[in-house]
């Protein structure tokens, strides 16, 4: 992959790439939005310079390839209203561990913006995701 | 039919229309797409509130910018809205700050925002005004009239005045305004994030002079609106057309977070004034209000906000004697506009913490002096419109009072650093008055191979509207929700269903594609799609808006039917304050809504939900620093919207009570919800035992305000 080494990730993603799936909200990482996983601890991908990713694994949205239990779960909990922000909080929720309690999880989504939900139908969707998970 | 057959989708949780697309990183919102020689465009704005323009130097070299103002509208240079006092770009005159003046763009964003930057602008400075009290020029006067005030404070014991306050509010949605316009065709399709693809199409044709079947308009996935794409959709897709029609190319204009909160629409600001007469027993005798709302530099919608704002004020109590007096005014700071309730956050807001007052006054229970108050079934609104059957008030007041176990928890955190507080409000569905037989909305249902076709210009914003549209529509066909597709919001496909607001998009525009399937099915009479295909080629129903017959109203007088329908809600909330720095946190909301029916619960929940959040920003947070007439904080980093650390557990209870004109039953449910949490939070710092009557009820404001005791 080659691109500028300042480019903020977000754009080497979505431009050079064409991974639209990630976000921009904001721009100044405030709203998470542009979450993606760097060797699978999520990051904004805005404050990012194409420099610091080089060498890791970044995962965006397009990565989990619809097969995520999260996504499924955000579908059928109403996780994602507008969807802006979901890409990036079902990343920021797959970064999360699997015991953790609801105060965890809400530390864990604490850097991701969702103007429409509440919080209350993505706190339902993780939950149903792991419920699925131990299946 | 309908209601009265078994139904399948309606009431299920179905799988969301486009909802794999938004959970994979396929659906596409308007800065995923780029065409073919596109440009990149700015807006270059005005740096002063109120003033002439006198000289403008680039200071770049042109080669490859296409630059445009005024003078280049082909049309007339305006925002056609209400009112057509707008400039799209401004002409000599600037009446706030970050107006739009001028024009640019670019194949190169970097290039461009250097440009930007060298553009320098002479202006001569006016003075302006900022302050509502001293504006000269007021958009609108409402005044509505029930009874004989003076003979209701007769009746009167006592007495109770009140001055409530609100601030500003961001709507916030995580994606900004963009949109795309391209020249084609002779004409011009703009592709935008946006409630309202007829307002938009209105607009352009307008502004470039161009007849109805050259200009197109097409949603693209919407990140939000909350109403803060109801009308300023007009204005950005004017500047990209202007720019597409000059340069005869594809324009994006797509804003940064910073440009979105410092130029675009807000929640109106306003000072509510409250005069109560009361009996010592706490009956409602007279009640007189003053609505002052600010609505900026230009009308927008600011007659439609204070008109619902108006409509509202007495919050949802019956009183023989009432007098509301609203007024909108101008100010140079940047226009306001739609916001998610539009009017009746502000005036509940006043009205709830006003009942609280009340009751404090008298020293008697405040939910037994809102149980004794609440509209009953037959009563009459403020504007003499007799309520229905599926009046809900105190029905919602109990659940709530009683979910929550309001009383033990008020008495146990008496002396307490917590606090809970209670909220009663109700909220008018579909356009106000007579708007909806003057909007005349259309929606159409066109026979596929395998089920129908969804063609209406409502769009998907994330309330769930091509969900909940498909079933009513697979239900009132008979046919499953996976057999019904919704076709795009695109002006030229669909027919214009008005715009979508007002929480109208279920229960008016899905009332008209109930009617389209009805008549679908008996024309179909028992024949297959297929059957019918192969024998008469194709099937397309268009109804139109047709309301409830004795619907009455005089937009003269004020007075009749100002809603066909109402919803209902209580909140209680608690809260806990920390004792140093007296910051307050919200605990617990309990929410009882009765909405009609809920068409599909999922969603329902999620607007309440929603709604609810977007509301405790407005009561705690979310708080618009204006200085000299400019938003000072147009960032994330200080302009505080709820995260997941600030916002409670929001326990929600749906309740139904149908509307016999509403598809299945159902009222409208999107805006209700963010009209009682900031009075319940309110109330709930007020059980902490300080007289806080304006938010947001920040630290700062909570220890500036007088302790209860003192103020009685
Ligand atoms: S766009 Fe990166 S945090 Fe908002
Ligand atoms: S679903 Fe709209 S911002 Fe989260």
């Amino acid at each position: 992959m080659q691109a500028p080494p300042m480019k903020r990730l977000l754009d080497v993603l979505r431009e050079e790439c064409g991974l639209t799936g990630t976000k921009e909200g904001c721009g100044e990482g405030e709203c998470g939005a542009c979450t993606v996983l760097l060797d699978g601890m999520p990051v904004n991908s805005c404050l990012i310079p194409f420099a610091q990713a080089q060498g890791s694994v970044v995962t965006t949205i397009e990565g989990l390839e619809g097969r995520h239990p999260l996504q499924d779960a955000f579908v059928v909990e109403g996780g994602a209203q507008c969807g802006i922000c979901t890409p990036g909080m079902i990343l920021a929720a797959a970064a999360i561990p699997r015991g953790a309690t609801l105060d965890e999880i809400r530390l864990g989504l604490a850097g991701n913006i969702c103007r429409c939900t509440g919080y209350t139908s993505i706190y339902r969707a993780i939950e149903k995701a792991r419920s699925r998970r131990h299946r | 039919m309908g209601a009265t057959e078994k139904s399948r989708a309606v009431g299920r949780n179905v799988p969301r229309k486009e909802g794999l697309d938004k959970v994979t990183g396929a659906a596409k919102y308007v800065d995923d797409l780029t065409f073919p020689g596109m440009l990149h465009g700015r807006t270059i704005r005005s740096t002063i509130a109120a003033g002439e323009i006198e000289n403008i130097h680039l200071g770049f070299a042109r080669k490859g910018f296409t630059i445009a103002d005024c003078r280049d509208v082909p049309g007339r240079n305006v925002v056609a809205l209400i009112e057509l006092d707008q400039p799209c770009l401004a002409e000599r005159r600037v009446r706030h700050f970050a107006e739009p003046i001028l024009l640019l763009a670019h194949e190169d964003r970097e290039r461009l925002l250097e440009a930007e930057s060298l553009v320098a602008i002479d202006y001569r400075e006016e003075t302006p005004i900022y302050d509502p009290e001293k504006s000269d020029h007021c958009f609108k006067e409402i005044r509505i009239e029930k009874g004989d005030l003076a003979r209701g404070f007769a009746e009167a014991d006592v007495v109770v005045e009140g001055e409530y306050r609100v601030g500003l509010q961001e709507q916030l949605y995580i994606e900004p305004n963009g949109v795309i316009a391209v020249p084609e065709n002779g004409g011009i399709t703009v592709y935008g994030s946006l409630q309202c693809p007829y307002y938009v199409h209105r607009a352009l044709r307008v502004l470039l002079g161009l007849s109805d079947d050259k200009v197109r308009v097409v949603q693209t996935e919407t990140g939000g609106g909350f109403g803060g794409k109801e009308e300023y959709p007009s204005m950005i897709a004017g500047h990209a057309a202007i720019l597409a029609w000059k340069s005869r190319r594809p324009v994006k204009l797509v804003y940064d977070r910073v440009e979105d909160m410092v130029a675009t629409t807000k929640r109106h600001p306003g000072v509510i004034r409250h005069s109560t007469g009361v009996t010592r027993d706490g009956t409602l005798t007279a009640i007189k209000i003053d609505v002052l709302l600010d609505g900026g530099a230009y009308m927008t919608l600011s007659p439609v906000v204070l008109s619902r704002g108006v409509i509202h004020a007495t919050g949802p109590y019956r009183c023989d004697h009432v007098r509301i007096q609203g007024r909108v005014v101008a100010t140079n700071t940047p226009p306001n506009g739609a916001f998610r309730g539009f009017g009746a956050p502000q005036t509940q807001f006043a009205a709830e913490v006003h009942m609280e007052r009340i009751a404090e006054t008298l020293g008697i229970d405040s939910v037994r002096l809102r149980e004794k108050n609440a509209f009953r079934p037959g009563d009459t609104t403020s504007t003499g419109q007799k309520l229905g059957r599926d009046t809900s008030a105190l029905r919602v007041l109990r659940e709530a009072v009683s979910r929550s176990d309001f009383r033990a928890k008020r008495r146990a955190y008496r002396g307490t650093n917590r606090g809970i507080g209670l909220a009663l409000f109700f909220h008018g569905s579909g356009f106000t008055g007579g708007g909806e037989v003057k909007l005349a909305s259309k929606a159409s249902l066109e026979l596929t191979e395998t089920g129908a076709r969804i063609l209406v210009a409502s769009t998907e914003i994330g309330q769930g509207t091509r969900t909940m549209h498909a079933q009513i529509v697979a239900d009132t066909l008979g046919i499953p929700y996976d057999a019904v597709e919704v076709a795009a919001a695109d002006t030229a496909r669909v027919p214009d269903s008005g715009p979508t607001v007002a929480s109208r998009t279920c229960m008016v525009v899905g009332k008209i594609l109930e009617r389209c399937a009805q008549e679908m099915r008996r024309e179909l009479g028992g024949r297959s799609a297929q059957d019918y295909l192969a024998e008469r080629g194709s099937l397309v129903v268009t109804k139109e808006y047709s309301g409830p017959d004795g619907l009455y109203w005089d937009d003269e007088t004020y007075r009749g039917d100002a809603y066909g329908a109402f919803g209902w809600g209580c909140d209680v909330i608690e809260v806990e304050r920390d004792p140093e720095t007296w910051q307050i946190r919200p605990t617990r909301v309990t929410a009882v809504c009765e909405i009609g029916k809920a068409i599909h619960p999922v969603l329902a929940r999620g607007q309440i939900e929603g709604g609810t959040a977007q509301a405790v920003g407005y009561a705690l947070l979310e708080e618009v620093a204006m200085r000299d007439g400019r938003m000072a904080n147009a960032q994330l980093t200080n302009y505080l919207v709820p995260t997941t650390l600030d916002t409670p557990e929001i326990d929600v209870t749906i309740l139904e009570n149908p509307y016999e004109h509403g598809p299945f039953g159902a009222k409208g449910v999107g805006e209700m919800p963010i009209d009682g949490p900031a009075p319940a939070i309110v109330n709930a710092i007020r059980s902490l035992g300080v007289d806080v009557r304006s938010i947001p009820a920040t630290p700062e404001r909570i220890l500036e305000a007088p302790s209860l005791s003192a103020s009685r």
